[in-house]
């Protein structure tokens, strides 16, 4: 196979000896993807520009002028004055429950859809799917006072330090709770997953399932110890996209909690730079800071990231 | 012969099993219904009443089509809305998402730094939307924003307020949108475009065909699933759009959509859950076109 595919090339080098001429057509394509590459960094570039710098330089000399100073002075204000480690420890108690309910609903449903025919399988899935496609902002009023008409049982609160984790709400109510943002990311996310998660599940042949099932083993346990394991880079895809969409949500946040002590770090930062800070360099700081965990998230899991995207998309 | 296979399948499930399976696809789904129809089927049913959300619904409060009335013909921001929403639309689908998918078309080739090129454009789709606010607040705010100082305009006193004045606001915002959709689309497009039979660009290219003719006639109409898929997450990133407009005005002045009208109306001192509950319809009526062709789409390639 690969003499084969060398025989060729191995001609032309002989034909021509000479190193191969760069073509001036790649010439303008790096030239063109470096300056967009440009175009596209520089906002961020700015802002990191701006959060290096100390306030009272840049209200002199005006932002766009030769730095005097650089150091981190904006982003350690930020974090102590903001207390930004409280609302990241928010955002973690949404997110970490929020993303493996989710796979855990998603899978068993996936799981049920695909490997079984039953009648109203495909109804199912299609209603998942349009649930998740729905702008949120459709179901937003009757949402709202299913909120604040839910009771739900206080059995106390799991508190460390100022931080204290309801259980399951301090106000008997879902509105304005930990557990109802969970609950709401859960049940929009699911749709999305179950979607991604039943792609990849097709291609799990059924007799699979069929054998696991003539060996005596039940149907929970099939889902458990034989899918799931097959399934772990789909899982490890949608985990990765989970976590940056639930951490990246706005609006839920916005509506369905009052507390400015839940907020989640988003929310929080939209909250904080109205009020408390009002220089662009803090803020800019500030923004920075948030952005951090899915940047690192992007980074290191980078090729799941895409997995999950490109699953949702080319199989449907 | 399909009949009799089933009945193998289903004889080896226990009624234990059966339990199971009910379970298993029966909670999620009561979740799904009760969080998402239940309240999608109330915003239909409210928007028929002048309900305020203080006690319960009765025949007193149905006022038939009057909230739609008011809606189209009194109420001023509707219209506006609803033109801001199709430019939304309409930037999206023929700047944005052509974009987006040029770039791809650029980056689907053995090429040096290929790797660096997709995360740069794809590492804004991972920022938090209140995040890329602020980032283009530093670039767009009047006297101090990078635009302004850059091109002269503060200096010379000409100062463009970018997101101040109402009839330029919609498209700064739109480019802030641009700088995450373009990286989204590129993604989604590359993937589509990997999955595009080599031997047929080879084929093309023996025939003498240029690059631009083959991406039109040979890759273009293969990629017939994935241009629907495209169109469609286009439409309702469209249809979605609140977080930017809302961070940088709280969706006023120029900024207003249909998804901020519905929360502005029902969910604040206003409470005037009948009426922005048949904004929401609106809203939910256009929004089931994309959904449809998706659904149709997903239908046929599961069946």
């Amino acid at each position: 196979m690969s003499t084969v595919a060398a025989a060729p090339r191995a001609l032309r080098t002989r034909r021509t000896p000479r190193p191969r001429r760069i073509r001036p057509a790649r010439i303008a394509l790096h030239a063109f993807l470096i300056a967009t590459v440009a175009l596209w960094l520089f906002p961020l570039l700015w802002a990191i520009y701006a959060a290096l710098r100390p306030v009272s330089e840049t209200i002199i000399n005006g932002y766009l002028s030769w730095p005097k100073t650089l150091n981190f002075n904006n982003f350690t204000t930020f974090w102590t004055e903001a207390d930004l480690p409280y609302f990241y420890l928010n955002t973690l108690v949404i997110v970490v429950p929020a993303v493996i309910l989710t796979l855990l609903l998603a899978s068993m449903v996936a799981f049920c859809c695909t490997q079984f025919s039953w009648k109203f399988n495909l109804v199912v899935l299609m209603l998942f799917i349009a649930g998740n496609l729905l702008p949120p902002q459709v179901i937003i009023v009757p949402l709202y006072w299913v909120y604040l008409h839910t009771p739900i049982a206080s059995f106390g609160s799991i508190d460390v330090g100022r931080f204290s984790f309801a259980l399951f709400s301090d106000n008997g109510l879902l509105y304005d709770q930990y557990i109802g943002i969970i609950l709401i990311h859960v049940v929009f996310q699911t749709g999305f997953a179950t979607f991604v998660l039943s792609n990849y599940m097709k291609t799990i042949t059924k007799e699979i399932t069929e054998s696991a099932l003539v060996d005596g083993a039940n149907v929970l346990r099939i889902w458990w110890s034989v899918i799931l394991p097959l399934c772990r880079p789909a899982l490890a895809a949608m985990a990765t996209l989970l976590f940056t969409f639930i951490y990246n949500d706005f609006f839920w946040a916005l509506l369905l909690l009052k507390s400015g002590d839940k907020r989640p770090i988003t929310s929080a930062l939209s909250n904080l730079s109205g009020e408390f800070f009002v220089n662009n360099n803090l803020i800019a700081a500030g923004a920075l800071l948030a952005a951090i965990p899915p940047i690192i998230v992007f980074i290191a899991l980078q090729k799941h990231f895409v997995a999950g995207l490109t699953l949702g998309s080319t199989k449907g | 012969m399909v009949a009799t296979r089933r009945r193998r399948r289903y004889s080896l499930l226990t009624r234990r099993d059966k339990v199971l399976i009910i379970l298993m696809v029966g909670i999620p789904l009561t979740l799904d219904v009760l969080l998402i129809w239940g309240p999608t089927l109330a915003s239909v049913l409210l928007s028929f009443t002048d309900w305020q959300g203080i006690g319960t619904v009765t025949a007193q409060n149905i006022v038939g089509l009057k909230n739609y009335k008011t809606l189209f013909t009194g109420y001023a921001f509707f219209w506006p809305a609803v033109e801001h929403n199709l430019i939304w639309l309409a930037f999206l689908a023929f700047i944005a998402t052509p974009l987006g998918m040029l770039l791809a078309v650029l980056l689907d080739r053995e090429l040096h730094g290929k790797r660096i090129y997709q995360s740069v454009f794809f590492l804004p789709v991972v920022l938090p939307l209140v995040v890329v606010g602020f980032i283009w607040e530093l670039q767009y705010a009047p006297s101090d924003g990078f635009i302004n100082n850059a091109f002269g305009l503060v200096k010379s006193g000409k100062i463009i307020d970018w997101l101040g004045n109402p009839s330029i606001n919609i498209y700064s915002a739109l480019i802030a949108t641009s700088w995450r959709h373009i990286g989204y689309i590129m993604v989604l497009y590359l993937a589509g475009l990997k999955s595009v039979d080599p031997s047929l660009r080879e084929a093309a290219k023996v025939d003498g065909a240029t690059e631009v003719q083959t991406f039109f006639n040979v890759v273009l109409p293969v990629m017939a699933p994935i241009n629907v898929i495209i169109v469609v997450v286009t439409a309702i990133e469209a249809l979605r759009a609140f977080d930017l407009a809302y961070i940088f005005n709280h969706g006023t002045n120029g900024l207003e959509l249909l998804s901020i009208l519905i929360t502005n109306n029902s969910i604040s001192e206003a409470s005037l859950i009948g009426f922005g509950s048949a904004i929401a319809v609106v809203l939910l009526v256009i929004s089931l076109v994309p959904i449809i062709v998706f659904l149709s789409r997903a239908m046929r390639a599961q069946a």
